[in-house]
């Protein structure tokens, strides 16, 4: 495909705007640009021909399976983005007088209700605008709960070494000093190596329940409570929460804090990589120390992001809250975890489960002892699901498990996707046999086949530069 | 109630029977029945499509959506052209995951990598990432950017985004670095402050061009002194200035940030937006978020890839600079496509127009008794009148359906764009004087 710039012709433009009608101002000499940047000249067939080409080369929820582990590619209804783009949100200022917004604080105050409901949280703020914003947000909570206490021995957050990067990167960005604990072999927190670590200088831990390889802790309570014990705080990380929302909730198992990914749980689109949006909800010991803008609220809060949020993405996650209600949301969660076990069942006999037991929402494939005997990897296995028109799993995680590709149909696909999925894999294990060649170089069908991504890092090209 | 779970009662009975269960309870057994909510949740009833749309749109009508907007602080109420509206609601667009996969993904990948080399233009920058999640964090995320091991003080203008400087004082008290607040003098940043306040352990510089104040700093004059201390300088600039100003690289910045709402992205009550942030290449390496390559595949071809991933704390953990994962890409791909319709000269236009209208604005309301002007420096599209009556003004205004300048500190700070005509302002003028009479 040719660049936007490739395309450009010097004088083409589109007609948007009228002529000035007032006295036009000059710029001081000193602040004029020296040349005109380099934007494409353009007449809308061409910027809309240039999109469409784009928009055809990308392969959305819409298009087909998405069974990306971790990420919930769920349906997004198309109801929820129509209300999103309401003249009546998107028109209005976040600094309008309190009288003109009241439909935008109701917006915030019912999502909150719900969402605090569903989490067992008792506030909640959507200043975050992504799943590890919420994480730093949370944190800071944290860290914010002992400072005001004067309890500054706290220097260490524990994350399990099944976690999910974020964790880790979000605990440093809290000045905190990460502990990595080793997972128990099902996959679950191991409670001695976090007894060995807890103690007087424990600021919190970060936890997933489902944790990252879609297993329910059953000793989540006596993980909190010792946590606790220590002194400390426990952060849920709410990646996981399609498989339990309604039916357990982060605040009774001994949560102080939750981050939820609106873009994943509540139905709301990735965009190709967000906005998303990273609710944070708290116990109310800790609402005091909820982010708030300086200039749209009141200052002295801490503060994540301008204003007060992805507002717009709040919208389309509360359509969804609405249309599933009381009923609906549970109803989603069983059918996740329902779809994940009846997908894993069918899988089975062909590439091996790393853990063989009722999982949650997602499942991890092991393809260690497969590649092992026909030299094909779980790479060469998620390549090749590209030609059958399937999105790839997640490919080499959680890090606890070799070879893995992690599973996760979510709850809006049906059982036909499902039986045709399973028949995919069973073709792939079969072919990896007969012609492993085959599999190193897919995907075969693809707009390109695979790219350098070593050549891309050592001699980086990252921008259109003319000719 | 709704719901958008396709399987049929039978099926999921099917399923449940085909692992060798009984029920959906069954499914749960790792939860504790302690903890198992066994109540139905305290929401409402499901309902249908037709009762959303209507609940949701009666919350809508609660807001009112003014005719003419002159307010900003953040937040500008440019034109926004209806292709910009849909091409990012193309549904593959919408729905994709981040382009992990580059085979699927050319689309996402080869938009990202348009949209970075866009923002090195408008900057004058080496290196764009992927944007981060608006304006007020990527100024945090560059003032983070630019701490080493002993350089941690950052210092930031005073005359800078009220949620700015409360985002990056939040970004460095999560690290346990300090931040101090250049002093404002005639609503500028003072450099002699400044200088003053640049010792060795001053790591970067964060100045707001042009200001919260809507007035032009005088970047470039602070960029040296700035350099001289070893600091990096980041500027925070208005991508629509942009268009006719000098850019952040001429003016001597080493990191270039700001809100990219302008470029075709709603108000919308604050989000979502887009922060922009673009480098140097010898800083390229320390750049947060997702940045695309490009590379061939193994047949020769070009083509995109998310790249220098060693960064990321994905690779990294605890180790990476930030934990930035999913950031505004559907936000960068609609700012790509507003500068797309609009061109360069389209840019240039709705720079000019704005800031014509509210040198206008700015020259009439000052004709009126009592209306004084604070800060006389050269400004953009911005500008804070100290006036009388304050409150019966932008009430008087509100009636017309006019949303009048913010109040702030006393004064009110007033905004035009491009969408708001001659008459429309000469209307507004003749209420404000209608009150002052």
């Amino acid at each position: 495909m040719k660049l936007i710039f490739e395309k450009s012709v010097p004088g083409r433009r589109c007609a948007i705007l009228p002529a000035c009608d007032v006295e036009k101002v000059e710029l001081p000499a000193e602040l004029k640009r020296d040349a005109a940047p380099l934007l494409p000249e353009m007449s809308e067939t061409d910027v809309s021909r240039h999109y469409t080409e784009l928009n055809q080369h990308v392969h959305g929820v819409n298009c087909g399976f998405y069974p990306l582990g971790s990420c919930t590619m769920k349906y997004n209804p198309r109801i929820d983005e129509e209300m999103a783009a309401l003249p009546g949100f998107t028109g209005i200022h976040p600094l309008a007088p309190q009288a003109a917004v009241e439909g935008c604080e109701e917006v915030i105050a019912t999502a909150r209700k719900y969402l605090c409901e569903i989490t067992g949280m008792a506030d909640m703020t959507f200043q975050p605008a992504a799943g590890a914003h919420g994480e730093f947000t949370g944190v800071l909570l944290i860290k914010q709960y002992h400072d005001s206490r004067n309890d500054t021995k706290r220097t260490k957050i524990i994350v399990p070494d099944s976690a999910h990067g974020t964790n880790p990167a979000t605990a440093a960005m809290c000045g905190y000093q990460v502990v990595n604990i080793p997972s128990a072999p099902d996959g679950c927190v191991d409670l001695e190596a976090l007894k060995s670590v807890l103690g007087d200088d424990t600021a919190g831990l970060m936890l997933t329940n489902p944790n990252t390889v879609g297993i329910f802790d059953e000793n989540i309570l006596e993980i909190t409570r010792l946590v606790h014990e220590a002194g400390g705080l426990c952060y849920y990380d709410g990646a996981n929460l399609n498989a339990v929302m309604g039916v357990v909730r982060p605040g009774d198992m001994g949560f102080d804090c939750v981050h939820l990914n609106l873009h994943k749980t509540f139905a709301t689109p990735h965009g190709g990589g967000g906005p998303g949006a990273g609710a944070v909800g708290c116990k109310s010991f800790l609402a005091p120390f909820l982010p708030h803008s300086a200039l749209m609220e009141e200052p002295g809060h801490i503060q994540v992001r301008g204003f007060r949020g992805n507002f717009l993405v709040v919208v389309r996650a509360l359509a969804y809250l609405l249309t599933l209600g009381r009923e609906g949301v549970p109803e989603a969660a069983q059918n996740a975890v329902l779809n994940a076990n009846y997908l894993m069942h069918r899988i089975k006999g062909t590439f091996a489960p790393a853990f063989d037991r009722i999982c949650m929402h997602e499942f991890v494939l092991d393809l260690s002892e497969y590649k092992k005997a026909t030299g094909v990897s779980a790479l060469d296995v998620a390549k090749s699901l590209i030609d059958y028109g399937m999105h790839p799993p997640t490919m080499y995680f959680p890090l606890i498990v070799h070879e893995a590709l992690m599973l996760e149909p979510t709850e809006t696909e049906s059982k036909e996707t499902l039986d045709w999925a399973a028949d995919v894999f069973r073709a792939l294990y079969e072919l990896g046999y007969k012609d492993p060649a085959f599999m190193h170089a897919a995907p075969h069908n693809a707009q390109i086949g695979r790219p350098d991504e070593v050549k891309a890092a050592r001699t980086p090209i990252v921008r259109y530069t003319k000719a | 109630m709704g719901s958008y779970v396709p399987s049929t009662q039978e099926q999921r009975l099917e399923m449940l029977h085909a692992i060798g269960l009984k029920s959906f309870r069954d499914l749960y057994k790792d939860v504790p029945q302690s903890m198992y909510l066994d109540r139905p949740l305290d929401l409402p009833e499901g309902k249908s499509e037709l009762e959303v749309s209507q609940a949701v749109q009666a919350m809508a009508r609660k807001n009112k959506v003014y005719d003419t907007i002159l307010r900003g602080a953040g937040a500008y109420d440019h034109y926004i052209p209806s292709i910009v509206k849909y091409i990012p609601a193309k549904e593959e667009f919408l729905t994709a995951y981040t382009p992990y996969q580059a085979e699927i993904s050319q689309g996402v990948l080869q938009s990202i990598f348009e949209y970075q080399t866009e923002i090195c233009e408008l900057t004058g920058m080496d290196v764009s990432n992927a944007s981060v999640y608006d304006g007020a964090t990527a100024a945090a995320e560059a003032c983070a950017m630019a701490r080493d091991r002993k350089r941690r003080l950052t210092l930031i203008s005073g005359a800078a985004h009220p949620d700015v400087i409360n985002t990056i004082r939040t970004y460095a008290y999560g690290t346990n670095d300090e931040i101090k607040i250049i002093p404002v003098k005639d609503g500028k940043t003072d450099p002699d402050a400044l200088k003053a306040m640049l010792t060795p352990e001053v790591s970067a510089v964060y100045v707001q061009q042009p200001n919260f104040f809507g007035l032009f700093e005088d970047a470039e004059a602070m960029a040296a002194p700035v350099h001289e201390a070893g600091a990096l300088y980041i500027l925070g600039c208005n991508p629509i200035a942009l268009g006719i100003m000098k850019t952040p690289k001429d003016m001597g910045a080493d990191i270039a940030v700001g809100e990219g709402q302008p470029l075709g992205l709603p108000i919308a009550f604050g989000g979502p937006y887009l922060g922009f942030m673009a480098t140097t290449t010898k800083h390229m390496r320390k750049l947060p978020g997702r940045i695309v390559g490009e590379t061939t595949d193994d047949a020769g071809n070009r083509a995109y890839v998310l790249s220098l991933q060693a960064r990321e704390q994905h690779i990294r953990r605890e180790k990476a600079g930030s934990n930035i994962c999913s950031n505004e890409a559907l936000c960068a791909l609609t700012a790509g496509v507003y500068l797309a319709a609009m061109g360069p000269e389209g840019l240039k236009e709705v720079a000019e127009s704005s800031m014509a209208k509210a040198h206008y604005l700015c020259r009439e309301l000052t004709k009126l008794p009592g209306v004084k002007l604070r800060y006389d420096a050269p400004f953009f599209h911005e500008f804070l009148l100290d006036m009388p009556k304050a409150d019966e003004i932008l009430s008087a205004l509100d009636k017309k359906n006019i949303l009048g300048g913010l109040p702030f500190d006393g004064g009110i700070l007033w905004c035009a764009t491009e969408k708001v005509s001659k008459q429309t302002l000469d209307e507004v003028v003749a209420i404000v004087k209608g009150v002052l009479a």
